[in-house]
């Protein structure tokens, strides 16, 4: 079979293309330039690529595959880093690794990969899809600590048939490891990549700065009931549910507060209790990969965290989740639905409806 | 004996063997059989030419044979030749020396060796074709004593500059000319005192020579101050010790070369593509007859590489990154091509290529452009 393999010069990638092609398949490397790294990591100068593309070649050259590198700046940047930033001006917090995966790799890598002729993309994406009665369907990879499937929500059932991910199925990453070793394959013992891409430096807010000034303007920090209780620099610097970079507001008559909701227009960061929370989660953009329908299942509101039982009930825009208990939901984040170790499907977190806030009492 | 041992096994190994057919002549040459051979020969010297032993002038004789063999050839005196490493160093040599005191002008559809050797100059525009303007230069060289830099043919269009007309007008404003030769030598019949030109860069590898020689061609009289002054080789003007095996192949690439028309293939290429729905850039404009820029609307120019590669024709688009990332091809965007720029592949026509060679690449692109375009049009 003919497969593009996405390398992103890291370990799993290049295990994914040194099994594949060990298997015998016509395997085709491609990474993508997503952004140029000399002006990310600052340094004046600096190659427009980083080390993991010059690894990924020396991995295919290792591999006798062929390899090519595609420029996605333009689209990373349109469909992406933009994204990231007015998502943040907006007083959300941003998963781009979502978006990336929705567009430059699922879209135009799957596109490419067709126009190559090739019946199927592999990543190094830590999910399974597994074939059922109605088609592929995703699944939590067998490693829980390297399940990836909620960054692959959005991944529609066309797609999905498409792909391949062959280490959903290693039980972890050590195995892994072994495999890459047992190839040859120099990158083996490369530590993991950490944060977003494209903030080498680790500073969100700096990268927001760049694109959107306006989310790192100060403002005010306010109980729930609009009274000023500190300041803040930036919104962009905070997000639902957090306790960081609060200074005095932090506690309040004695009650410790986290961060409730954030107000762009207005530029407030508003803290309340934090087991204050809300059992409505609105959804929009949402990718469904059972038939869509009102049911019961587990849902996931954060990357890491354990999933809370809910009732979804799919809308005109979207759809509508209903937790069994409250929840700090932040906007911009993925809600993904589980049955067990099978993803049915998801969506964005929408901000809270414009309506006054009404105080419990 | 050796000789023909190599030639054998050179045209075996441009394409024939694994199937693949060499169609990216401009960012290297098909290897000359002669320039190998002449290589082997030099390595197994072992002389420096600084040396004063017999050895040393063994080496010496061989540099100087090769200098007068490519200054002869290019129409300059032997000692106007200076060696260096490759066209950027020609190139970058020729800004550092006579740009000092002087404005300079480049070409918008410069080489990077120029661009980047001149980051700060005045930029001369080109028009559609990608033709310098000469009524735009006549205007930038009013304004005081300037370095006029202008390639004379371009690496990705193969478009000619009047590097004539270039140079009347350069002589009677008291400019300088760098002329970048490095595409059209072995292509055309290039000469020095007919340009009209100040210096000539030229690069080995672009002859079917070795990687790693060049030379900077001056007219007489003009000085150079070295911008590795080393120790003092080169007359001064470039220091370290010459690549002498690179050179010999240099020298024995430019001997071997004949000019060879290769328009006629050119075209049988570029009507099948246009067939296809294919857009021919700069096709009206004198160009090199190897060269030959084809955009394909909608279809990316990275995936119509790719594509070709799998088919086993070996073409390329833009400016290669060390990376490897296709990037936009500045010389397009200059030429106003607007989206058409980031659709365009470049073939380029090795000096050996054969009719086989041709309508395989005819084939490939055929049924590249076929597919892809149905795919652009979903």
């Amino acid at each position: 079979m003919r497969i593009v393999v996405a390398m992103s010069g890291g370990v799993d990638s290049s295990t994914v293309a040194g099994l594949l092609a060990e298997a015998g398949h016509e395997v085709i490397g491609v990474t993508l330039q997503l952004y140029d790294h000399g002006a990310a990591v600052g340094r004046k100068g600096a190659c427009c690529a980083g080390q993991d593309i010059h690894d990924a070649k020396r991995v295919a050259d290792h591999l006798g595959i062929p390899h090519y590198v595609i420029d996605a700046e333009a689209r990373f940047r349109d469909a992406v880093m933009a994204d990231f930033a007015d998502s943040y001006a907006a007083g959300e917090t941003p998963v781009p690794c979502v978006r990336c995966n929705q567009t430059v790799k699922f879209h135009d890598l799957l596109g490419l990969a067709r126009d190559l002729g090739a019946e199927r993309l592999a990543t190094g994406h830590y999910v399974q899809r597994l074939d059922g009665p109605d088609g592929p369907e995703l699944h939590r990879a067998v490693d829980p600590a390297r399940d990836q499937s909620w960054f692959l929500f959005a991944t529609t059932r066309d797609q999905l048939a498409q792909s391949m991910f062959p280490l959903g199925a290693m039980p972890d990453k050590n195995a892994v490891r072994a495999e890459a070793l047992r190839l040859g394959i120099a990158v083996a013992d490369k530590p993991d990549s950490q944060d977003i891409c494209f903030v080498p430096t680790g500073s969100y807010a700096d990268a927001v700065g760049k694109l959107r000034p306006d989310a790192l303007t100060p403002g005010d920090i306010v109980r729930e009931d609009g009274s000023v209780i500190g300041q803040h620099d930036g919104i962009a610097r905070y997000t639902i549910g957090q306790a960081k970079r609060l200074g005095n507001a932090a506690q309040d008559g004695g009650a410790r507060r986290v961060v409730v909701s954030l107000d762009p227009a207005t530029r407030r960061v508003v803290v309340g209790a934090p087991d204050a929370g809300t059992t409505l989660v609105r959804l929009r953009d949402v990718n469904w990969l059972v038939p869509p329908a009102r049911l019961r299942c587990m849902v996931k509101l954060r990357a890491r965290e354990t999933p809370h039982a809910a009732e979804i009930i799919p809308t005109e825009d979207g759809a509508e989740v209903r937790l069994d208990a409250p929840a700090l939901p932040a906007p911009g984040q993925a809600c993904v639905f589980y049955d067990g170790e099978r993803v049915l499907g998801g969506g964005f977190i929408r901000p809270p409806s414009r309506q006054p806030r009404t105080t419990p009492t | 004996m050796e000789m023909s041992y190599v030639v054998q096994d050179s045209s075996e190994c441009i394409g024939a063997r694994r199937g693949m057919i060499y169609m990216d002549a401009n960012a290297t040459e098909a290897p000359r059989p002669q320039a190998a051979a002449a290589m082997l020969a030099a390595l197994a010297l072992p002389g420096n030419p600084s040396s004063i032993h017999a050895a040393g002038r063994a080496a010496r004789k061989l540099l100087e044979d090769a200098r007068e063999g490519i200054a002869t050839r290019f129409g300059a005196r032997p000692a106007d030749l200076v060696f260096t490493s490759g066209g950027t160093e020609a190139d970058a040599l020729a800004v550092h020396a006579l740009g000092q005191g002087r404005r300079i002008i480049i070409g918008a559809t410069e080489h990077d060796a120029i661009r980047a050797a001149a980051p700060d100059a005045l930029r001369l525009p080109v028009d559609a074709n990608g033709v310098a303007d000469l009524d735009a230069l006549a205007a930038l060289l009013a304004a005081g004593p300037a370095l006029v830099c202008l390639m004379l043919a371009n690496n990705d269009t193969g478009v000619l500059h009047p590097i004539a007309a270039a140079a009347a007008l350069c002589r009677a404003h008291g400019a300088l000319l760098h002329v970048d030769a490095i595409q059209a030598a072995g292509r055309l019949a290039v000469d020095l005192p007919s340009l009209g030109a100040t210096s000539l860069a030229l690069s080995a590898h672009k002859i079917g020579g070795p990687m790693g020689a060049g030379a900077l061609l001056l007219a007489p009289d003009v000085p150079v101050r070295a911008h590795l002054p080393g120790g003092g080789q080169e007359r001064g003007r470039r220091g370290g010790t010459p690549a002498l095996p690179a050179i010999a192949g240099f020298a024995a690439a430019v001997q071997a070369c004949t000019p060879r028309d290769l328009a006629p293939l050119r075209d049988r290429i570029a009507t099948a593509a246009r067939d296809c729905g294919a857009v021919e850039i700069a096709a009206t404009a004198p160009r090199l007859g190897n060269t030959l820029c084809l955009g394909l609307p909608g279809v990316r120019a990275e995936t119509q590489v790719i594509a070709l590669d799998m088919a086993g024709v070996q073409v390329s688009a833009g400016a290669a990154c060390s990376s490897g990332k296709v990037g936009r091809s500045h010389v397009l965007d200059a030429m106003g091509l607007g989206p058409l720029a980031a659709e365009a592949i470049r073939i380029s026509l090795p000096w050996n290529v054969t009719e086989d060679d041709v309508a395989h690449t005819i084939a490939a692109y055929r049924s590249m452009a076929t597919r892809l375009r149905r795919g652009a049009a979903a």
